[in-house]
């Protein structure tokens, strides 16, 4: 489809990053599924756009994180990966697969069927892709992916832009045995955006396990990953995830996320960001429902120029939920690790007990870690808490260590697993913190 | 050819000097106690051996098995054979007894080019060295000395001993924050240890400990320099007469 309206609209754009966008969608051309409705909930969300651009320093939420310094301009959408491509992904999927899961992956932003697994479904399990969802005219469908509420500058842009990703649907009372892998591949291609927008909706007493990837191929450097997930958990479900940003060390990722929870649910979330130049995980958790509980834990591994970003709001809109955060951050050299954590307590919520714990490690005297606790508290029966430390490695067990035989590099290497140990140990499943501690040790074992 | 030699060793911490050319030799085999006041150098003295950060070596030296032990870094003087039992062993939270004692292990013998211990022979010689030092197999499980007790963080020290089989010990103050039944299983896991390949060297501020581990040699050190030395009674003189002479003769 080319909608007129949409791309006169595009090519009015303003601002220097408007441009930068016009330029992208003008190569998009009819790329971009969706007529009639779809179309317009595009133009709104490309119009929330443009009104900022690239989010920069000047905006609150995005202080720490400049993107309109560190990533100028938003890449032309990625061309639909060709044989050669869809080769590279699969060769880049052996090196990151997962045993026993269901695969999804969509490579260059694009769903690509040959390289997931979408035969003999559970029961009560349904997988279609956002493309289909788009061109399909269900209205009510269409409604819950441009349900992002409150959508900032680049969840808008993902909104106006998204091309493709995965629409998951469990039935109430299902509990999937098989977890649920989705891989974003970047295929190797020129440098260019991928927009992805994916929905997982849990049913009442529904439970899954979700782990995200994010990997590229040979070949891939500076790309652009764009995503967002829509996620609904029923009452009395219960979803684990994990995801695991390995990008390359040249690419960007920003990702939203945007989470509620039903009554009596349960949300355990790990994240971890070893890969990627510059990347954002911004993510809204909102309770919906009363005697609820949410972890959302994470580790940043960074070294060389490497930013990363997690910013989470935790809703408490309702009384009797839990949540926790714990989060690691390790930077070396010239990283720059970004930790904002914003739990709302709205006025009703009595009896909500959120607790947010933040800890950096510097290992190099030019990492810089920066730790923003906000808590917005409106009730007032609630258990809130917070606490944010920036420190060294204590040089006593690191003597301690070395008197042991341990080299400086073993002796660092052990502190530091210790280190984002207790984050780690808060993914609940076996299998998904042995996937978490794996991906830890291959980077420190990158780190030599 | 002596195992350790050190000689008119001189060090400075923050731009002060404290020891001023301390010589001592220790031969395979032997086991020296080294006795003095608070601030007289003796833990110094330790730390440097074992290549602690923070000490400047402005003179002297020390050979280890007729090697320059300062040219070493800490870990490469702990595969060599130099074991240090801290006076004060830290708490690792996070990082489980088992994998420390594993890890430690292997990095030692890689670095003589000896292969890795198999899982097997390394549980069966941590579990063999631990009943025999009273050490609880939970107490393997947690983080290292975390939560143990001043009696256990000792034993730990003697347990990690006895696995790495070093070729020179030094017990730093060893009796510290022990009462008398914890001093002892410490001080039997030690007398297990001592052999014909391997030299002790004992350095403690009371006689107390020098009951449970007999001494060969001992020196007296006061104000960064060894006083006197003599054999075994001359702790129990010191017992009897105290520091105030030699501070008074250094």
């Amino acid at each position: 489809m080319v909608d007129a309206d949409f791309v006169m609209n595009v090519a009015l754009a303003k601002t220097e990053p408007g441009r930068a966008l016009s330029d992208a969608l003008s190569l998009a051309g009819d790329r971009l599924p969706g007529a009639g409705k779809v179309a317009e909930q595009r133009r709104l969300a490309f119009d929330a756009y443009t009104r900022i651009g690239l989010p920069h320093r000047r905006i609150e939420d995005w202080k720490y994180t400049d993107l309109r310094a560190l990533m100028r301009e938003v890449l032309p959408l990625a061309a639909t990966p060709d044989a050669a491509a869809i080769s590279r992904a699969a060769s880049a999927l052996k090196l990151h697969a997962i045993d026993g899961v269901r695969r999804l992956v969509l490579v260059d932003g694009v769903f690509a069927p040959t390289l997931s697994e979408t035969g003999s479904l559970e029961k009560g399990l349904a997988i279609g892709t956002l493309r289909e969802a788009l061109l399909s005219g269900d209205a009510a469908l269409q409604a819950r992916l441009f349900g992002l509420q409150n959508p900032d500058a680049m969840a808008a842009l993902n909104g106006a832009m998204m091309t493709d990703g995965v629409v998951i649907e469990v039935a109430d009372g299902v509990t999937l045995t098989q977890p649920l892998h989705i891989v974003h591949i970047a295929g190797g291609s020129a440098p260019s955006a991928m927009f992805t927008r994916s929905l997982l909706k849990l049913g009442n007493a529904a439970a899954a396990t979700l782990v995200e990837s994010y990997i590229a191929a040979d070949g891939a450097k500076a790309y652009q990953v764009h995503d967002s997930l829509i996620v609904s958990i029923g009452d009395g479900a219960r979803l684990d995830h994990v995801r695991l940003i390995e990008d390359g060390r040249e690419a960007f990722n920003i990702s939203s996320h945007q989470v509620t929870l039903g009554a009596k649910a349960h949300f355990n979330s790990f994240g971890l960001t070893g890969g990627a130049n510059v990347s954002r995980y911004q993510a809204t958790i909102a309770f919906a429902g009363e005697g609820s509980r949410a972890e959302t834990n994470g580790v940043n591994l960074l070294n060389g120029r490497q930013h990363a970003d997690s910013t989470l709001v935790l809703d408490h809109a309702v009384p009797h939920c839990e949540s926790r955060e714990i989060f690691r951050s390790v930077v070396d050299d010239r990283g720059h690790s970004v930790f904002q954590g914003r739990i709302i307590v709205r006025p009703h919520a009595q009896k909500t007990d959120a607790k947010m714990m933040t800890r950096a490690l510097l290992l190099s005297d030019e990492a810089e870690a920066d730790n923003k606790p906000e808590l917005e508290i409106f009730a007032d029966d609630v258990t809130c808490g917070h606490g944010a430390t920036t420190g060294a490695l204590d040089e006593s067990l690191l003597f301690y260590l070395r008197a042991r035989g341990l080299s400086e590099k073993e002796a660092q290497a052990l502190l530091i697993q210790a280190f984002v140990g207790e984050a780690i140990e808060s993914i609940a499943n076996d299998d998904l913190r042995e996937l978490a501690i794996a991906a830890a040790q291959r980077w420190l074992a990158a780190r030599g | 050819m002596s195992l350790l030699e050190v000689k008119n060793l001189q060090v400075r911490v923050e731009e002060r000097e404290i020891l001023h050319g301390l010589s001592l030799t220790v031969n395979q085999g032997e086991v020296h106690a080294i006795m003095g006041p608070n601030g007289s150098g003796k833990s110094t003295l330790s730390h440097v051996i074992a290549g602690k950060p923070g000490y400047e070596v402005t003179g002297g030296e020390i050979l280890f098995k007729g090697e320059n032990l300062l040219e070493m870094s800490p870990d490469a003087r702990a595969a060599k054979g130099v074991f240090l039992a801290f006076q004060y062993p830290v708490e690792i939270p996070g990082v489980a007894t088992m994998t420390f004692l594993r890890t430690a292990l292997n990095a030692q013998r890689k670095a003589r080019g000896e292969g890795e211990y198999s899982t097997p022979d390394f549980l069966k010689k941590v579990r063999e060295v631990a009943a025999r030092l009273n050490i609880p197999q939970d107490m393997l499980r947690r983080g290292v000395n975390v939560g143990f007790s001043g009696g256990e963080k000792k034993r730990n020290e003697v347990l990690q001993m006895a696995l790495f089989e070093p070729s020179l010990c030094i017990l730093d103050e060893m009796d510290s924050g022990l009462d008398i039944d914890a001093l002892r299983v410490a001080a039997d896991g030690v007398n297990a240890l001592r052999s014909p390949d391997r030299a002790m060297v004992v350095i403690t501020h009371y006689q107390r400990l020098l009951n449970y581990i007999v001494p060969d040699v001992v020196h007296v050190m006061s104000k960064g320099r060894v006083v006197k030395s003599g054999g075994k009674e001359l702790a129990l003189e010191l017992e009897a007469s105290g520091y105030a002479q030699f501070e008074d003769a250094a």
